[in-house]
């Protein structure tokens, strides 16, 4: 296994306050890995930093051997780095199609856009098989229910053909049956791809993880398996051990 | 030489006092509301012609009379787009400019019915003749009205519950809103003020030349740029802002001309933005808009 | 790698109805422009109309910026006045036959400024009626976009734009002819530009241009780089996380308008004989915009139709009633922000769909 992602001593501060503290964080190719970490910790920071949404305050990050320092957002992503947001954001005056063909034809040379699309690229035909979506193809992606918008973007990122996925919170405001769903294409996708998510659903990372970083107040806490995470009293103490509480309260209720 | 750049620096000065007061309305309801209000152009212009109506009673006096009387003037009438357009249009910056366009054109042409077309004068009292070295008292006079709104404005938005409020919408209008804050009424208040302020700025210019139906016009576009410079919402983005493309319109016009002075202002706009694009202070947000 | 992704699949999805209506509509209304108007129309009016199509022109570059990329443009009347001033110093050293143009005399001129000279070639002139708009637009556009200043931002620097290109023109008398702008034009590529035949067929050019532009713009419109363009108006930001990057995407497009836009104003100048800095300040490029969003800013075909409708409307409106022409123009604009923010066109879906639905009701 070697190293795709590697993030050294990481900071990044916001009017004084340091949202990542000193960070260092490896993944390898092939993983799957589950970020972690209570409200605040940094997660979607450190996310926002490696796709260049965010700049660090110190540190480097450096993806395949190349830094991504000076790097600009969509450089990032014709580098093989590309993510989903918590509030996914799809076009909606495309269809579903068309979102996908746009995710998968960015490799395209500027000139070639200016012809029609003229039936559907390989690409966004396993797209839409995998997250099931061909059914919805030729509809317009603002009709999409919440789940249906998470697995376009999902799509859309299956679609571009990245070497590393981000996911940010995407079963977050999902059904139960949903959640499911999101979880076997998250299997799925995880075969052949490198995946981080950010997940705060204890019940998914259970299903789901293997890999777990634990994230607390812009700084590592803990890494390890999934058992090893939720066997360690740190965090128990600043996260499962509210979410417990919370997974009390929703047992009874 | 040295006595066209003194010369030059009241000219200067006073212009980016002018914008300021322009600039400010612009600012904070462009900041608050995400409105862009082309009518700004004849709040001035209404305060302008208040000035003007103000002579028969006041005589010389009347830009003193004027200042107050303009202010409530212009700011009713900005309360009134408000209230009954451009509330419907928050957060659509480029409908409101376009809506509001529509209602500037009427404007002028209503102070083309009601004073005719041609440019009117207001006389300056007669206390504000003569200057103080290369320092005109009228020019000095408007200075001094900039400083003393700034002051105002910064007291009333930092020591006052109503500003403090006008502030937390600027900042995260929902969330000041679920803390009780009722919005409609504070954007009211910042829609008067702002307007009100266009209104003392229309007198300040009557002390500086005539008066009429376009005199708005004149000053909206670069008003718009010190908004663009100084940052959306900003009283000390504002304020430099203003006072930076005062001097540098006015220089630019003595060391080249009057022609070239507005290439060479949006030239250096421009460079500006590429280091700051955003203008020269920034609110800060997390959202991927 | 290209090849493979080249490769059609299965159709996922039916084949889409072959669409007929769009284009029977167009090649209609090209009868219309190119047969019918000539025939009916006096001379004074088809001219008139050849206006309004030139405005029509600008209108369209200015529903591809602004309906299709969302960048508000206040300033096309800067591009078209660049295109017709290029125009107009070719005409004018044309007529002055290697003397100095007759307004520079009058401004007291000697010899022809370094600018002018090589306008006097119809090629370079014709060449810089598209190069400059170009350049100016990709050097304003990647400045701006690539800084990420948009929206209003872009809408305010537009309009500072105009406004600044107005006071150079007037404030360089010599070299522009100030106020008056170029104008007593009398040759037209060895025609009499005022004669009859001259105008119908400069009528006949500017509605040409118009519908092949059209054509330009609306297979733009259809293909990838459209759609790449929609999705830049709704979600800028979203569109860089798809590895495109949009400050090329809106430059091209701004670049496009603005070359649509220089076009025009060339094609002006013959048609009604001036250009002058009011054709091309603040308040003209202000207007091109409203009769966007009169007829209908996120159809092509609104922006072309809302100005040939307000061309015809401001004519009317200060032939009879010239007073009340600004309330109008101002309710008018009041109006369709408030009530009918997609226009014309939008209305008429709108009430299309209705007429559908009660049909099969």
């Amino acid at each position: 296994m070697t190293a795709l992602l590697e993030v050294r001593d990481l900071a990044v501060v916001f009017d004084g306050f340091r949202a990542i503290d000193g960070v260092d964080f490896t993944v390898d190719s092939g993983e799957l890995r589950f970020l972690i970490g209570p409200n605040g910790a940094g997660k979607t920071t450190l996310i926002d930093i490696i796709t260049g949404l965010t700049k660090p305050t110190t540190g480097t990050v450096v993806f395949d051997g190349n830094s991504l320092a000076g790097k600009r957002e969509h450089e990032r992503v014709r580098l093989g780095i590309g993510r989903t947001f918590q509030t996914s954001v799809v076009f909606e005056d495309l269809t579903v199609l068309e979102n996908l063909d746009l995710a998968a034809s960015f490799r395209r040379p500027l000139w070639s856009l200016l012809r029609r699309r003229k039936g559907v690229i390989a690409a966004v035909e396993q797209a839409l098989e995998t997250t099931g979506l061909a059914d919805l193809a030729p509809r317009k992606a603002g009709v999409l229910s919440h789940g249906q918008r998470q697995w376009l973007e999902i799509g859309m990122l299956i679609a571009q053909g990245p070497r590393l996925l981000l996911l940010d919170e995407p079963v977050a405001g999902m059904s139960s049956e949903e959640r499911a769903r999101t979880g076997e294409l998250l299997t799925s996708i995880a075969k052949d791809h490198t995946v981080i998510v950010i997940e705060h659903d204890m019940e998914f990372l259970r299903r789901y993880a293997s890999q777990v970083t634990v994230l607390h107040e812009g700084k590592v806490l803990i890494e390890g398996s999934v058992d090893e995470v939720r066997a360690d009293p740190r965090v128990q103490e600043v996260y499962l051990g509210r979410a417990r509480e919370e997974a009390a309260h929703d047992a009874v209720t | 030489m040295v006595e066209g750049f003194l010369n030059q620096l009241p000219i200067g000065l006073s212009i980016g006092a002018v914008l300021l007061l322009i600039a400010l309305g612009l600012t904070f309801t462009f900041g608050q509301m995400g409105v862009i209000n082309m009518a700004h152009g004849e709040f001035i212009m209404a305060g302008a012609y208040t000035a003007f109506l103000l002579q028969d009673f006041a005589g010389r006096s009347a830009v003193l009379v004027a200042l107050p009387v303009a202010f409530v003037v212009a700011g009713l009438m900005g309360l009134l787009l408000e209230r009954l357009a451009i509330r419907h249009f928050y957060g659509r910056p480029l409908d409101t400019l376009l809506l509001t366009w529509g209602v500037s054109l009427v404007l002028q042409q209503v102070a083309r019915d009601l004073f005719g077309a041609p440019n009117v004068q207001v006389l300056s009292p007669t206390w504000l003749q003569g200057a103080i070295g290369p320092m005109p008292y009228n020019r000095l006079f408007i200075l001094a009205l900039a400083v003393g709104s700034v002051v105002a404005i910064w007291l009333y938005m930092n020591r006052s519950a109503q500003g403090r409020r006008m502030q937390a919408v600027m900042q995260n209008r929902q969330l000041a809103a679920t803390s009780g804050i009722n919005t409609g009424r504070v954007d009211q208040r910042t829609f008067f003020i702002g307007s009100g302020l266009a209104g003392i700025a229309g007198v300040a210019l009557t002390l500086i030349g005539p008066v009429g139906p376009t005199l708005g016009t004149y000053y909206i576009v670069d008003a718009f740029l010190v908004v663009v410079a100084g940052g959306l919402g900003q009283l000390r983005g504002a304020v430099i802002a203003a006072a930076a493309l005062g001097l540098l319109n006015s220089y630019a016009e003595f060391w080249t001309n009057a022609s070239l002075a507005k290439v060479i202002v949006f030239a250096a706009i421009i460079a500006f933005l590429q280091f700051r694009p955003q203008g020269l202070f920034v609110l800060r947000s997390r959202a991927l808009t | 790698m290209t090849a493979v992704l080249e490769k059609p699949t299965r159709q996922l999805t039916p084949k889409e109805p072959r669409q007929w209506k769009g284009p029977a509509v167009f090649v209609a209304v090209a009868i219309i422009a190119l047969v019918v108007m000539p025939l009916v129309l006096e001379p004074f009016r088809l001219g008139l109309l050849a206006k309004y199509l030139c405005y029509a022109i600008v209108a369209l570059g200015i529903g591809l910026a602004w309906g299709q990329g969302g960048m508000l443009t206040l300033g096309q009347g800067v591009f078209f006045g660049l295109g017709g001033y290029a125009m107009g110093m070719y005409l004018k050293l044309n007529d002055a036959g290697g003397d100095l143009p007759d307004f520079m005399v009058w401004s007291g001129v000697e010899d022809l400024p370094a600018l002018w000279a090589p306008f006097g070639n119809p090629v370079f002139a014709l060449a810089m009626v598209v190069v400059v708009p170009l350049v100016v637009a990709v050097l304003l556009g990647t400045l701006v976009f690539r800084q990420r200043v948009r929206g209003a931002y872009f809408a305010i620097l537009t309009q500072a734009l105009a406004a600044a290109m107005v006071i150079l023109l007037v404030g360089q008398q010599g070299l522009t002819g100030g106020t008056n702008g170029l104008t007593n034009f009398f040759d037209f590529f060895g025609n009499d530009v005022a004669a009859e035949s001259t105008q119908r067929g400069l009528y006949l050019t500017v509605a040409i241009v118009l519908g092949v532009l059209y054509l330009a713009a609306w297979q733009l419109v259809r293909s990838r780089f459209g759609r790449l363009l929609l999705a830049v108006r709704d979600g800028e930001d979203r569109v860089r996380f798809l590895g495109y990057n949009p400050a090329t995407v809106k430059t091209i497009t701004f670049a496009i308008s603005a070359v649509m836009a220089g076009i025009a104003g060339a094609l002006f100048v013959p048609v009604v004989g001036i250009i002058s800095p009011a054709l091309l300040g603040v308040v003209p490029s202000l207007e091109l915009v409203v009769a966007v969003a009169v007829g209908g800013r996120f159809a092509l075909a609104g922006a072309v139709l809302g100005a040939v409708v307000m061309g015809y409307a401001k004519t009317y409106f200060s032939e009879e009633l010239p007073d009340a022409w600004l309330y109008l123009q101002g309710a008018l604009f009041i109006l369709v922000m408030t009530l009918a923010p997609k226009g014309i066109v939008g209305v008429a879906t709108a009430l299309r769909a209705r007429v559908r639905k009660e049909a099969s009701a």
